[in-house]
């Protein structure tokens, strides 16, 4: 009788300690994913002082470029040559990298825009630029959407050299949204 | 009192605003060994609730923290 409830008891704890085991291993990590699909300046610098302030506190962060966000991680001073009708119109119209980048609201032909920065300026608050070097000194990790790549008709060799800069598509985000406490859409 | 805490390091956060603080307390702890201080001074009104957080999300602790006018000195204990 007795070693009949001993051995149940001890298949009940089994049990349990198996769901423990494969929840803790399943529990999400100390990690943000965040999906950049705006291009807009202000939003581009949420999203980066908020990627920059999860690093300082210890979460790992993948940000993911895609549509509108693309643009942003543009190199300024690279060409790409070979383009298509299209993909040199998307190149002429969409800005040049983050130093371009408008306002969402108020950019009243470029002079909101311009307002903002020379009072960010003013206020000692980092630059875009000085934001996304500042992400790449804090291990920020960046994927950019190759479906947005080629839709826009950038070529990599425009894009500026961020550290261990990956190209990758939905599956690649998605798998590190699932492992994240926190994910965001800007 | 908080000047019998010893400091190990002084962190000057004057005129930098978000998230330059955390940015930068996050750097400067490291360069400390644990059970030390840093002593950081900041004129950032969202660091008045960013310390806060970020030492209990990184784990470490904030030992006081002094007002004075538009200054605000945080001193942080590297706890691991």
């Amino acid at each position: 009788m007795e070693s009949e409830m001993e051995s149940e008891l001890a298949a009940q704890v089994a049990d349990l300690r198996s769901r423990l085991e494969a929840l803790e291993q399943n529990a999400p990590g100390n990690k943000l994913s965040m999906v950049v699909f705006s291009g807009d300046l202000d939003k581009a610098l949420a999203a980066f002082i908020i990627a920059t302030g999860a690093a300082a506190m210890g979460m790992e962060v993948m940000m993911f470029f895609t549509f509108w966000g693309t643009p942003l991680l543009r190199d300024p001073e690279a060409k790409a040559l070979g383009k298509d009708l299209m993909g040199t119109m998307f190149g002429a119209m969409l800005p040049r990298g983050a130093a371009r980048a408008k306002l969402s609201k108020m950019h009243f032909g470029g002079l909101g825009t311009a307002m903002m920065r020379g009072l960010m300026k003013q206020k000692n608050v980092a630059s875009l630029d000085q934001l996304i070097a500042l992400a790449a000194e804090m291990d920020v990790k960046i994927c950019i959407c190759d479906l947005s790549m080629s839709l826009m008709g950038f070529a990599r060799e425009e894009m500026i050299n961020y550290p261990d800069l990956k190209y990758c598509g939905v599956a690649t985000f998605l798998e590190a949204a699932q492992g994240s406490k926190i994910q965001l859409f800007l | 009192m908080n000047a019998d805490i010893k400091v190990a390091k002084e962190l000057n956060l004057r005129n930098l605003p978000c998230p330059m603080p955390v940015v930068k307390i996050s750097k400067a702890v490291k360069e400390i060994a644990v059970g030390e201080v840093v002593m950081a001074i900041t004129t950032d009104p969202g660091a008045l609730s960013d310390f806060p957080a970020w030492a209990k999300s990184s784990g470490h602790e904030i030992l006081a923290t002094e007002a004075s006018g538009e200054e605000t000195k945080f001193y942080v204990k590297r706890l691991k």
